[in-house]
């Protein structure tokens, strides 16, 4: 290097690391300055508008806790809290179950694996609000609706879907729990593959039955997989938003609220009544829960 | 990064050539509704041919997000110039500096008053107008001919328990007990919470609002048996439901409603109907006659951008929006009555079967003021609902709507 | 836990069809028939008339292309989905480009920061997108973003996850590659983009897959940032159309077909580098 030539002996390896340096924030500049106001500065003011009564209309006002009190007193934002952690609670582990045990046998077959396959996974790269729709005429009473229909041709009662207080919840969480199985089942799939087929060999040598060889093998090796699938899941039911508005338009996140997610709820509350710093308010919950939930996994994982 | 240099040249390049053709252009924008969109078409195809020197650009959005746009585009200083509104968002936008007063100029205040129908005065904050109607709308009932016929009723009802009778006609179960053809739909979400709160409340004799609106008072007698009848229509009478074909306008349009309150502003939607044979009748009156009617509008104001020779032209586009010619083409097109009275009651339009049930409900018609439109229907909205599909009763669902609506006026004030 | 291509494609052994086989195979079959169902019912009506739609046969009795032509002419389906392809376009390249870029600086120099600038990225994941909202409404607003390309764009063009997932691939790339292209005097930018960038190539397709199926499929802040219909993307675009025609199921359906037919189309094809590239992702993120 032309450099080395001229300068003594020490400076080259001097001027080599203030080069690279200068190569490293050269490549970091934009990175840092994208994170620094794309997402760390509006993480802050968000956190700063949930104290003012920002309306969109008027300039903010600092309130204090005001907005915090008056969405802790209200039973609708309580209500809204319990759906978003039934989507979760509820949904969470009934994909986890079917995407395992799916995956589990999936992984046995070889005769057109690869259609099967595709089969499972199709729904994962379609579009939610195209497929909210197509699930809301789906759950429609007859004559418009396909279930409704069936159910009627075989002689069986109406089922009411997105008409009800009590199945409305559950027909929307069918529809992301449908859309994201695909991706469930590949992660079990991989985290399957991932397992060496030694530990496999010897129980069979030892004589141990696949069940057995499920529980003290399979099961135990797939934890991390696992732990990650809920942690994703998770958080994906905790951002449900996409189906609900679609599915609800007539009534958003109905009926009688029944349906509605946190995040319609921010939605609704900025966006339609303009209440920005009330809105910002209920996001600080969001990023509460994510945070404990992301936190709850670091310790998870570290303690194995 | 490249979009934003070529949309700034491009804006740059717009705002060169506007100021070198000494031509103004201006933003004006609604909301989609085909029919509204087609009227505006040809009042702007109108308009600029007699005004050369003007160019409107017409921009329409979902009315679903249209109060969001505006605020949005506002904020963003790239409001419209003249845009459409609903009476009830005055206060929004004229407290958010979304509008600016009418100027007194080209609209002087007596002459509105003396010209327009007297609900035009909710347009009015202070001493001066933030905008003017082309258009009112009313409700009226619609009925499919073919099914009266087929059920041998020969007139539509005149009272409310004639309407109650009819439908529970008119509706129609399979073997299964599935409705295939409701009565009259029942749906707060469409219309129906609009003819709860100025018909049928004040019909059983109660009043929905005190007289500025900021007081709810349909938590009475009156307003429960107003709820109670009309809750009954889906647990009593089994003469529809909430819900039936997704949307009410829609099982009408399919021939499996038989009747359905509705407004003016779908007359356009249900002209393309080719299935059947329909009417249109005044709402129904009480047992002792008493009518009542809800009407509103959307007002055209002027952006509190506009300036100069924008403001200018959009003065002037607005007097041509709330002209009698504009007013007589919007009732062709879209259907809907003009809102001025020497426009509207003419001897044809009186005797037309479909106009005269709207504009004689215009000649009782209340109008709600609405601190939050979309809010306080949901507060209807699930008033139903808590009784249709939680069995609450009439007493506590009611009590608890009007404390919610009271909390969303109470919060808005 | 690499994950090879051998792995997937290779099927565990066994040793020959036994009857229980073919009853987890019918069931596996039948249960995947019914994950696609939604999308065959998708298909099948789009292609009827209004006449048509209360009769729920599969296979359409006369099936019509008339929605298609109506749908593509009379609404703005077609620019919509141009904005989609762009605005995924652009963000999925900016990732590429830049994630790969942190992500290379990040496994590969030794610098005062370094660890710095590493948590507070990653700590960026738990930041959910819904809380960033409102303040990037107000940025747009007060930057004349709203209603633009770049205004859908810019939120998306970096990602912690696309940082890390990259990190973690460039991190098994040898030293001695990169030393010994210093020594022949390339600099940084160019070894990275020639020498390193090419060993990773798995990682790029896969997080290009990722982030080109997110930002496709997004909803809530093209919904909240676009303004005129002409930005519109195909899922916001679907949403507003789908409300208009109320119950037109027909219409409805073919919409959702228009905005589901591009991705199944590329899944088709890619089939094995999308799920290679989730496994990756999923495993390594």
């Amino acid at each position: 290097m032309a450099m080395t030539q001229i300068s003594p002996q020490s400076a080259p390896r001097l001027s080599m690391r203030m080069r690279r340096a200068i190569w490293v924030w050269a490549f970091l500049a934009l990175p840092v300055l994208f994170y620094s106001v794309i997402r760390f500065y509006p993480t802050i003011d968000a956190f700063r508008l949930s104290f003012t009564n920002w309306n969109l209309m008027s300039p903010p006002e600092y309130i204090g806790l005001q907005n915090y009190r008056e969405m802790f007193a209200s039973a609708e934002f309580w209500k809204v809290f319990r759906n978003t952690f039934a989507y979760l609670i509820i949904g969470t582990p009934i994909s986890l179950f079917l995407s395992f045990i799916i995956a589990y046998f999936l992984d046995r077959i070889r005769f057109g694996h690869t259609f099967l396959r595709a089969l499972y996974f199709l729904p994962f790269i379609t579009t939610a609000s195209a497929m909210g729709w197509v699930w809301r005429w789906f759950y429609q009473p007859a004559p418009t609706g396909v279930i409704n229909s069936v159910l009627g041709a075989v002689g069986m009662g109406q089922l009411d879907f997105l008409r009800s207080t009590t199945w409305a919840l559950p027909s929307i969480m069918v529809t992301a729990i449908w859309a994201g199985l695909g991706f469930q089942i590949i992660i079990f799939m991989a985290g399957l593959r991932s397992i060496p087929q030694t530990y496999y060999e010897a129980a069979k040598i030892d004589g141990v039955g696949d069940f057995a060889i499920l529980r003290k093998i399979t099961l135990p090796l797939l934890k991390p997989t696992t732990i990650f699938l809920v942690v994703f899941s998770s958080i994906g039911f905790l951002r449900i938003f996409d189906q609900v508005y679609n599915m609800t338009t007539n009534d958003p996140g109905g009926p009688l609220g029944s349906t509605k997610p946190l995040v319609l709820m921010i939605y609704q509350t900025a966006f339609n009544s303009y209440q920005m710093g009330a809105a910002a308010a209920q996001t600080v919950v969001l990023f509460t829960i994510l945070l404990i939930i992301s936190l709850l996994q670091l310790w998870i994982l570290r303690t194995r | 990064m490249n979009y934003i240099t070529k949309a700034t040249l491009m804006a740059g390049t717009i705002i060169v050539s506007s100021t070198a053709a000494n031509a103004v252009e201006i933003d004006y924008w609604q909301y989609i509704f085909d029919t509204r969109v087609a009227a505006v078409d040809q009042l702007i195809e109108q308009f600029e041919e007699a005004n050369p020197d003007i160019t409107v650009n017409h921009v329409t959005f979902p009315y679903a997000d249209y109060q969001t746009r505006v605020v949005a585009a506002n904020m963003s200083g790239n409001g419209p110039d003249v845009l459409q509104m609903f009476y009830g968002w005055t206060d929004n936008f004229v407290n958010g500096g979304v509008l600016q007063p009418l100027p007194t100029d080209v609209f002087p205040t007596e002459e509105i008053e003396a010209d327009f129908f007297p609900i035009v005065t909710a347009m009015k904050r202070g001493d001066d107008y933030y905008g003017l109607p082309t258009a009112v709308r009313s409700l009226a009932l619609f009925y499919n001919k073919d099914l009266f016929a087929e059920a041998g009723i020969d007139n539509p009802p005149e009272t409310l328990d004639e309407l109650v009778d009819y439908a529970s006609r008119l509706a129609v179960k399979d073997s299964g007990g599935n409705y295939t053809t409701v009565g009259l739909t029942v749906e707060m979400g469409g219309q129906d919470h609009q003819w709860w709160r100025e018909v049928l409340v004040r019909q059983f004799g109660g009043e929905p609002y005190s007289a500025d609106y900021s007081t709810v008072t349909y938590d009475s007698e009156a307003g429960l048996a107003a709820t109670q009848w009309y809750t009954d229509l889906t647990t009593k009478h089994e003469v529809g439901y909430t819900g039936f074909m997704d949307e009410g306008q829609a099982a009408f349009r399919a021939g499996r409603a038989a009747m359905t309150i509705d407004g003016t502003f779908r007359l356009g939607s249900f002209r393309d109907i080719e299935g059947f044979e329909w009417g249109v009748a005044e709402l129904p009156a009480n047992a002792e006659g008493l009518r009542s009617n809800y009407a509103s509008y959307f007002a055209n104001g002027i952006g509190a951008g506009a300036e100069g020779e924008e403001l200018e032209a959009a003065a002037k586009f607005l007097q041509y929006l709330s002209s009698p010619e504009a007013m007589q083409l919007w009732l062709e097109v879209v259907g809907e009555l003009p809102a001025r009275p020497e426009v509207a009651l003419t001897e044809a339009n009186l005797a037309d079967p479909i106009y005269a049930p709207f504009l004689k409900g215009l000649e009782y018609a209340h109008t709600t003021t609405f601190v939050d439109e979309q809010a306080q229907r949901q507060v209807t909205m699930d008033m139903a609902n808590r009784v249709f599909l939680q069995g609450q009763s009439v007493e506590d669902t009611l009590a608890e709507a009007a404390a919610a609506e009271q909390a969303i006026i109470d919060r808005a004030r | 836990m690499a994950v090879t291509d051998t792995a997937i494609t290779t099927p565990l052994p066994f040793a020959r069809i036994k009857p229980g086989r073919i009853v987890l195979w019918t069931v596996l079959f039948i249960g995947g028939m019914l994950m696609i169902t939604p999308i065959l019912f998708m298909f099948s009506t789009s292609l009827k008339t209004a006449g048509q739609i209360y009769d729920l046969r599969l296979i359409p009795q006369n099936p019509t292309l008339a929605n298609y032509i109506e749908v593509l002419t009379e609404a703005q389906f077609l620019r919509w989905f141009l904005n989609s392809a762009f605005v995924a376009i652009c963000v999925t390249a900016s990732n590429v480009f830049f994630d790969s870029l942190v992500g290379y600086t990040l496994a590969k120099f030794r610098f005062r920061g370094r660890m710095f600038v590493f948590i507070a990225i990653l700590s960026t994941l738990m930041i959910p997108t819904e809380m960033l909202v409102i303040p990037w409404y107000l940025m747009s607003a007060n930057f004349g973003w709203l209603d633009s390309y770049w205004g859908i764009m810019f939120p998306g063009m970096m990602t912690a996850f696309g940082t890390f997932l990259m990190k973690q691939f460039f991190e098994t790339v040898p030293d001695d590659f990169i030393e010994a292209a210093r020594m022949d005097g390339l600099n940084e930018f160019t070894i990275w983009w020639k020498i390193a960038m090419p060993l990773v190539t798995p990682a790029l397709s896969a997080l290009a897959i990722f982030t080109f199926l997110g930002n496709w499929t997004a909803f809530f802040w093209p919904l909240i940032s676009t303004t005129s219909k002409e930005l519109y993307t195909l899922p916001v675009g679907l949403t507003s159309f789908a409300v208009e025609q109320a119950i037109q199921w027909e219409m409805i359906m073919t919409g959702a077909a228009i905005a589901t037919i591009p991705t199944l189309l590329v899944f088709l094809a890619l089939q094995r580098y999308i799920v290679r590239g989730v496994m990756l992702a999923g495993l390594k993120g």
